[in-house]
This record gives C-alpha cells, structure tokens and sequence, in this order.
C-alpha cells in the first residue's frame, strides 16, 4: 500500500502548509499511524487542536474528512449503517403480483436498500478519505464495541450481506476529552497521542500564524501572559483557541503592547471563571 | 535491537504501566519505520504505542531515557555520546577563543567557581540552550564529587551540585540584570521575567539531574538504574508518605478523576432499569403510529441521592489522607443530595460552612486546617471523645438516607474508644463506612483500634492511595 508521507518531516511540512504547527510528538504519531496502519486516540485538554489535527491531515493530504460526532446514545443505525425501511416496503409493494417470495427476500437486502452512515461509508469510499470520530468518550461503554471491529480490522459485517471490507484503509482519528477512561480493548486497537498546551515558542508561532496582523512583539508577549498564566492553580486553563481569540481582540483595539491594566480588563476573553479572573488579575499585578 | 526493546518494556511493566502483548507487537513494528537516530520521533513512536494514559508519561520518559540516551556507543541513539561530545569540543574551542581574547587560556576546566556562575548567567539570560546543557556537564563535574562505585543515589548528587550553584541567588541576579538593562520594568513585564527565567532554570536543573543519570547508568548499568529510578505512579503514591513533590502530582490528578466519577456515577444513575410508564409521553408518541400506543415510553427512574456525612480525623498523621478525602467528596457534591463535614483531632468541629460558597476548594482545605477548632485537651488524637461529642451535637442529623463516613487510622493512644457511638449511628444511617489509610497489616497494631470500631460499621477498607480511594467512592454513590 502506498504511504500518504515519506518522513516525519514531510508530516510537520504538510501540516504547516495548512497553518497547522504540529510538534514533533504529533507528526511523529501520525507519521507512525500511516505506517501502520492503526487509528490514533487523540487525548488532551478542550480546545488544543484534537479536531483540528484530524480536519488539516484531511486537508493537507487531500482527503475527504468523514465525521462522526459521538454523542450519548449514539447506535448501530447512526454510526454504521441503516436498512431503507420505507425504500423496502415500496419494493415490496411495486412487485405484489409478479415476483416470487424468494426473489423479493433476496433483493431487499441488497446494496441498493442500505444507508451507509459515517463508519461504513469510511471504508467503502473509493476516494481517500480521513475519519474523525470526535468525543468518543461521550458513547457508552457498550456503544464502544461497535468501534472495535472497524478499528481493528477495517471491515463491517452486517448479518444479511456479509462483511464488508475496506478498500483502503483510511486514516482514523478519535479525539477523548477524558472525562471517563476508554476501555481496556479500545486503547489497545490504537495509537496514543496526548496533545497537552503547546509551549510558549510554539504557542508564539501558533498565534502569528492563525492572527492575521498581529506583530511579533505583540505575539511574544501574549504567549508569555498565557504561560504565566497557565501555571496558576485554576479551574480551567486558557485553552489555545481562547488564546488565539484574545488576540485577536488585542489586535482589534490596536494594541501593539500589552500593559497590566488592559491585561486585566480583556482577561474574561482567555478565563471563563469569576474566581479565575480575579486570581489571575491579582497575580499578574503583584510584582514579587 | 529486539533485545534491547524486549528489556526495555518489561522494565516499563515492573514499573507499573500496563502493556500488552500487542502493544509490544506494535511498538516492535514502529521502530521499523523510524530511523533510529531520530531520538525524539524515535521516543514518541514508542510512546504511542506503548503509553495509552497521559498520567504514565513521565515515568516512560524516565525509563526511556535511562534505556536509550544513556546507552553506551554500540546503542547509542543520536543526541548520544558521541555528537556530544563533538558539540561539547566545539563549545570549549569557543571557550578558548573568548579567552585568549581575555588573556586567562584554559578551557571550562580551569574557569574559578565565579566566572562559571558568570557564564551560566549569561546563559540563562540568552536562553542558550547549548551552553546551558555544556554548563550542567561542567557542574556536575566539579560539584557532584561523584565517585564510581559509591551507593548514594542521584538526589545526594543533585542536592551538592545545587547547594554548590545556588540558583535561588541567580534569580535574583537575572532580575536585577534585566531591571538595569530596560531600565524600569513595570509590575507585569517583571512578572513575566520573572517566570521566563524561573523556566530557564528549571530547564537547566532539569541538564543537571540527566547529567548526573548519564553518569550513574555509565557507572552502574541501565538496569540497576533504570531500578532505582522507579516511582510510583501518581495513582499508587501511598497518602500518608507521599513526598511535597507526589502531592502536587496527586492533586493534579485529583481534578480529572472527580471528573470522571461524576460523569460515571451521573451515567450508572440514569441507566439503571426503567422507571414506571410515561403516560403523556406514550400517547404523544402513539400519534406517530395513527393513535396505536405501540410504543410505550417510561420515566427515567430518579433514585435518590445518598446524603453523606464525612467526619474526618486531621491530626498530623492522617492530615493529607483527609484532606484529600475531602477535596475528592466535595469535588463532585453535585452527586449527592447533603454533604456535611466533620473534622476532629481530641474535639470535634463542623467544618460545612467552610465549603459552602467557597468555590476554590483548596482555599476551603486551607480554612479547615487554620481554623476549626478542633483542639479540646491536648491535641493529640482522642476518637473516643471526638466520637461522643459528635453524638450529642450532631447525632440528631443522622437519618435513615445518611451514609457515615469514618476517616482516620484509628490510632486512639489509648483513650477510651466510645465504640458504641458508631454502633448507634449504624442504627440510625444507611451505611457506615470506616476509611483507613494505613496498610491492612498495621491496623489493630500498637495503639490502633480500628478493629473496636469496625465491628460496627459496614465495612472497613483500605484506603492507601488515589486508586483504592476512586473505587470506594464509585461503590458509595
């Protein structure tokens, strides 16, 4: 099978091209995952680019991204694959007179009657394709084992045609936010990437990249307050993407430097929390 | 190669990870695709496959590194020995460059204790990573006073070499450098100085303790090393001998943990069995089938919410198992209907209003310690009277929905153990459930009655550290 990238520096290159920076952990696993073949399990906190990671892969090796959102309750019929009930009944009802019993049995199950949903239509597509299959830790742990197949061996079996085997074998992302331990089976079939805040050079890059207009100064100041903040004791981190809004405003208001009072006063962009704010208020400006 | 792996992950599981076979298998068919002198790609490959829980990494980390970086040359991975000490030569030709300028000859061997601090300042302040790294080997050259063969572990090694370099001072040094060279600095740019150089010599600590490993697994094997260097993992850290450092990691891991009890606890609630039928919502239903009822929807069942009572023994001993205990019940409150807290050492307080309207439970923790008053004779622990007092206070609270929860090692020095308090308060609770955080084969040993005690409650359990503490708390709600 060919390979989607020769290098672990062809990963970082493609990513970028994409305005993605990627570390070297991330192009290092996905390199790996292309290699062998295996899905990779996204953890880390909300909001540092699990997503995104899998929507610039998409993006930078021309593929088509195929989403499934997990969400509590999720099943067979939403995730896999679905019998066109109504599709089925016509059939059975266009034929009353001519056809023989067996033929209609045999017909209604057949390609035609079937709904793909996310994961079979992953692997049956003939275009290359990257699947996200976000929050998978929102699905019971039942509902896990519905994965378990596709991810391991790349096929579907559905009782009435058989099973289905990939044509290619995708690229497969899944993104945890951690807020239960997957089971045992699921981390087994995968690949582990734990994507953690970025540091602050890369922090920098990120926000020079993703903001259109902001200078470097100004860059390598935010990247510096969000650190400091980040090793307060609080109860939600700023998050990449709130640091990338902040300066967005920080650019709005035409800020060039950024001085503790107007720190303090656009705050409520990167904290979410009122004690937060007001800790992190205090602390940056309190000289010690 | 396969060798070398095949040590490396059963290292990986003496220190507790779990890795499975096919782990292994994966792990085997990585290293294929990565040259291997791509250390760090090298290090990640392996990390993915054979970590699959971020609390782990750090302890894969070290073990990597003692296993691969520090290898001799015929393993050495890039980044090794040998393009070391290359960069290593390099630095002291440069060396020798500058001060032939300066007229003082000699490389970084010969420099004076001073003008090494200098040049580390200057380091640090330039963030020049090579340097920092050729420094560290320096100092733990001239400081350690290492010696082959002699049994002393590596934080004897990194304490000298520390107390020889006196970093706390060099902060100082690089503020007040960076104040005169910008002149006046306003509160927020000092601050963020302050934390740039902080990291800085961190970074340079973090040179020094691989320094002095390097130097030890040369001296005595990865294996041994690799041996000495085993932690436990954050969620195995006992509670009671936990160091400063394994509580900063224990409360870290504190946070996700409630998050996820919460989360399963909320999900075991809702998918019990069915509750009774929902007529309304059947009949709405029923329209989607021309009026035939022919689905029938039921009420989700709302069991009710244990209401809970912590009374907990925060004398020195127990203090951190406690305290823990505390921020893990009232992390995740929202699962029970009533919390009400008690802490004690000889007298007994009600620490409730504490937690209440407080939302930074650290903050709270920090009160109970300072403020209750818990004190009635002498200070040391006394849960035969701590128990009565509670009884005649307090014991009108306890209902039939009330689960009692007994925090402490039950070490009474010989006081009177008051046992049929709890034999009173199992009457009137739901449960009573005691929690000691000492080993099973300490307890009723020496002053210990916990056994007295036990006899009346529902259970005792062993609650030594953040896994055994996790699954007592996902049996009670």
């Amino acid at each position: 099978m060919a390979h989607r990238f020769e290098s672990v520096q062809q990963v970082r290159d493609g990513l970028k091209s994409v305005n993605y920076l990627a570390d070297e952990g991330i192009a290092g696993v996905v390199f790996i995952a292309d290699r062998l073949g295996k899905p990779v399990l996204i953890e880390g906190p909300a909001g540092t680019g699990k997503t995104q990671l899998a929507k610039s892969i998409a993006e930078t090796t021309g593929a088509r991204l195929i989403r499934l959102q997990c969400y509590e309750g999720l099943d067979e019929s939403k995730a896999l694959y679905e019998w066109n009930y109504k599709k089925q009944l016509l059939r059975i009802q266009a034929d009353k007179n001519s056809d023989s019993w067996s033929d209609v049995h045999d017909d209604i199950f057949s390609d035609e009657f079937l709904l793909t949903r996310p994961l079979l239509e992953a692997i049956t597509a003939d275009d290359p394709v990257v699947l996200l299959i976000d929050e998978v830790d929102r699905v019971e742990v039942e509902t896990e084992a519905l994965l378990l197949e596709i991810l391991s061996e790349y096929q579907v079996s559905i009782p009435e045609l058989g099973t289905i085997t990939a044509k290619q074998i995708p690229l497969v992302f899944l993104t945890s936010n951690n807020t239960r331990e997957l089971s045992e089976a699921l981390k087994r079939r995968c690949l582990y990437l734990h994507v953690d805040y970025p540091d602050m050079d890369r922090e920098k890059e990120i926000v020079l990249t993703k903001v259109p207009g902001v200078s470097e100064n100004l860059a390598d100041q935010i990247a510096r307050i969000v650190r400091s903040i980040r090793q307060l004791d609080l109860k939600k981190a700023p998050s990449v993407s709130e640091t990338i809004d902040w300066a967005r405003t920080l650019v709005l208001l035409g800020i060039e430097s950024i001085d503790a009072q107007q720190a303090k006063e656009t705050l409520h962009i990167l904290l979410k929390y009122q004690t937060d704010i007001a800790k992190a208020a205090k602390e940056l400006s309190v000289d010690k | 190669m396969l060798d070398l792996l095949a040590g490396f992950v059963s290292e990986l599981r003496s220190a507790g990870l779990p890795v499975s076979l096919t782990e292994n298998l994966d792990a085997m068919e990585a290293v294929q695709h990565i040259p291997i002198e791509d250390r760090q790609a090298f290090k990640y490959a392996l990390g993915a496959t054979l970590v699959k829980n971020n609390a782990h990494w750090r302890a894969f980390e070290t073990v990597f590194e003692v296993y691969f970086s520090l290898r001799g040359p015929e393993y050495s991975i890039a980044e090794g020995d040998g393009e070391f000490d290359d960069m290593w030569r390099e630095m002291q030709e440069q060396m020798r460059e500058g001060d032939g300028k300066g007229a003082q000859g000699g490389g970084l061997d010969s420099l004076t204790p001073e003008e090494l601090a200098q040049l580390l300042m200057q380091a640090l302040m330039n963030g020049d990573q090579a340097m920092m790294r050729a420094l560290a080997r320096q100092a733990v050259q001239r400081f350690a006073g290492m010696e082959p063969g002699r049994p002393v572990g590596g934080t004897y090694y990194l304490y000298r070499t520390l107390r020889n370099l006196d970093l706390e001072a060099m902060l100082e040094k690089l503020m007040e450098a960076s104040r005169q060279q910008a002149g006046e600095l306003t509160d927020l740019e000092e601050r963020l100085e302050h934390d740039e150089y902080n990291h800085r010599i961190e970074e340079f600590k973090k040179e020094i303790e691989a320094e002095i490993r390097r130097r030890l697994v040369a001296d005595r094997g990865a294996e041994a090393m690799a041996k000495t260097l085993r932690k436990p993992l954050p969620e195995d850290v006992e509670f009671m001998h936990a160091s400063r450092d394994e509580m900063q990691n224990l409360k870290k891991a504190l946070q996700p943990l409630t998050r996820k009890l919460a989360a399963r606890l909320a999900r075991k609630r809702r998918h019990g069995r069915k509750g009774a039928l929902d007529f309304r919502n059947t009949v709405r239903h029923s329209l989607s089938y021309g009026g035939v009822p022919a689905e029938p929807k039921f009420k989700y069942p709302r069991p009710a919410k244990p209401e809970l009572m912590v009374i907990a023994d925060i004398s020195g001993s127990v203090a951190a198992f406690a305290r823990f205990t505390l921020m893990l019940v009232y992390a995740m409150q929202g699962q029970f209907s009533k919390v009400r807290s008690f802490v004690f050492i000889d007298g007994i307080d009600e620490v409730t209003d504490y937690f209440k309207g407080e939302e930074d439970i650290a903050q709270a923790i920090h009160r109970v310690n300072t403020e209750a008053d818990v004190v009635w004779v002498d200070g040391h622990s006394d849960y035969g009277h701590a128990f009565e007092d509670f009884w005649e206070r307090y014991g009108k609270g306890i209902g039939p929905k009330t689960t009692v929860l007994l925090l402490g090692d039950a070490r009474n020095n010989y006081h009177a153990s008051q046992a049929w308090v709890v034999k009173e308060m199992r009457q009137k609770a739901r449960h009573v459930y005691w929690l000691n955080p000492e080993p099973r084969s300490y307890w009723n040993t020496g002053d210990s009655i916990v056994g007295d005690y036990g006899t009346h409650t529902d259970g005792v359990f062993e609650c030594r550290n953040l896994r055994q503490l996790e699954a007592f708390v996902e049996k009670l709600a």
